[in-house]
């Protein structure tokens, strides 16, 4: 079922791990006796985080049609829950557990 | 020996949060994984190699879509970029840790740095040990709920169609976590429009490599208003 080979699947580990390692190891690299961070740099730092997590999002639902049943609805309902859950209840891993499920119910079970 | 156990005894309760929290994502990683057809062998080496909780689950998907190493690390590029920052902030506690330094490094996660942070030494114990500890705890939590997931997915006979939606949920969670703070939602919403946009013009294949140049000639362009916005935010 699987669509790489074990060979491949293995390199392909590796290189996600090498990516890893060189965001975390970067700053080590760049600023070795700890010289002051260009501040652009430490600008974008700043900013950069947030409108990643926002494309984050977008790249999950980039394949959601809206032009076809069921018009995206599965996921406006778990993602509704999964917002209301996280701002009423506060907490993270009972909003990610309760859309996922009610996610896959609806997509099993509901829009077929 | 007998001090790395003190450290350990005293750095475990810090971890809790994190044992939570990392054994419950790592399980729906390893469940996802195996949803793919990749069961807990690779769950455990992702874990013990990766070690990132959402570029472990845009890998999940990557690898369903086949061998593409290109797409692979640009996509991990671009969802642990923002590890380039919590280094930014440790380089110089790590610099009296020694060969334990390069480990610190590589397990540099989101919540590994929250509790660097946040975590102290009780009285009279040296910091290298205690944050030692915390970091390969954390890992072993990681990987302990990758591997299970992976074994649950496999062994249970359950329809785990859906399931990519855990990912979804990761990112909403931690959207609206940064949301809170006030300062981020000028870039938060950059970031949404500019993707939304891309992903309209160049489809879902190459929106992402756009939505990131659109980006930092975004931010390139609108630093002044936004620095000024922080700063006052701050104030």
């Amino acid at each position: 079922m699987t669509t790489m080979t074990p060979l491949q699947t293995l390199l392909a580990i590796l290189i996600m791990a090498l990516v890893t390692l060189a965001t975390r190891a970067l700053p080590f690299i760049l600023f070795p006796a700890g010289r002051p961070t260009p501040r652009y740099v430490v600008y974008l730092g700043k900013v950069l985080p947030f409108a990643i997590t926002a494309m984050l999002v977008v790249y999950c639902l980039k394949d959601v049609r809206l032009t076809a049943a069921p018009f995206g609805l599965p996921e406006l309902i778990a993602l509704v829950v999964v917002a209301g859950l996280f701002l009423w209840r506060k907490n993270s891993l009972l909003a990610i557990a309760a859309g996922t499920v009610l996610y896959m119910v609806l997509v099993q079970a509901v829009f077929i | 020996m007998q001090s790395k156990l003190r450290a350990a005894r005293a750095a475990f309760p810090h971890t809790v949060p994190v044992l939570t929290g990392y054994v419950f994502m790592g399980m729906a990683f390893g469940m996802l994984l195996a949803s793919k057809g990749y069961g807990a062998g690779w769950a455990f080496l992702m874990a013990l190699l990766i070690y990132a909780g959402s570029g472990q689950f845009l890998a999940a998907g990557l690898m369903a879509a086949g061998f593409d190493p290109l797409t692979m690390a640009l996509m991990t590029l671009a969802v642990n970029a923002r590890h380039v920052f919590y280094g930014i902030s440790m380089l110089e506690r790590f610099k009296q840790f020694g060969r334990a330094k390069y480990y610190m490094i590589f397990a540099l996660t989101d919540e590994t740095f929250a509790l660097l942070c946040s975590a102290r030494p009780p009285e009279g114990m040296a910091e290298k040990p205690f944050y030692l500890a915390i970091s390969i705890m954390d890992q072993c939590y990681w990987i302990i709920g990758c591997t299970l997931g992976g074994l649950l997915g496999s062994a249970l006979p359950i329809n785990t169609q859906g399931i990519d939606f855990v990912m979804t949920a990761l990112f909403v969670v931690i959207l609206l976590e940064q949301w809170r703070e006030k300062a981020n939602r000028t870039p938060a919403l950059i970031g949404l429009f500019a993707s939304l946009a891309c992903r309209v013009v160049f489809g879902p294949q190459w929106f992402i490599l756009a939505a990131m140049a659109v980006l930092v000639v975004v931010f390139t362009l609108t630093r002044r208003p936004l620095e000024k916005q922080r700063k006052e935010g701050a104030a």
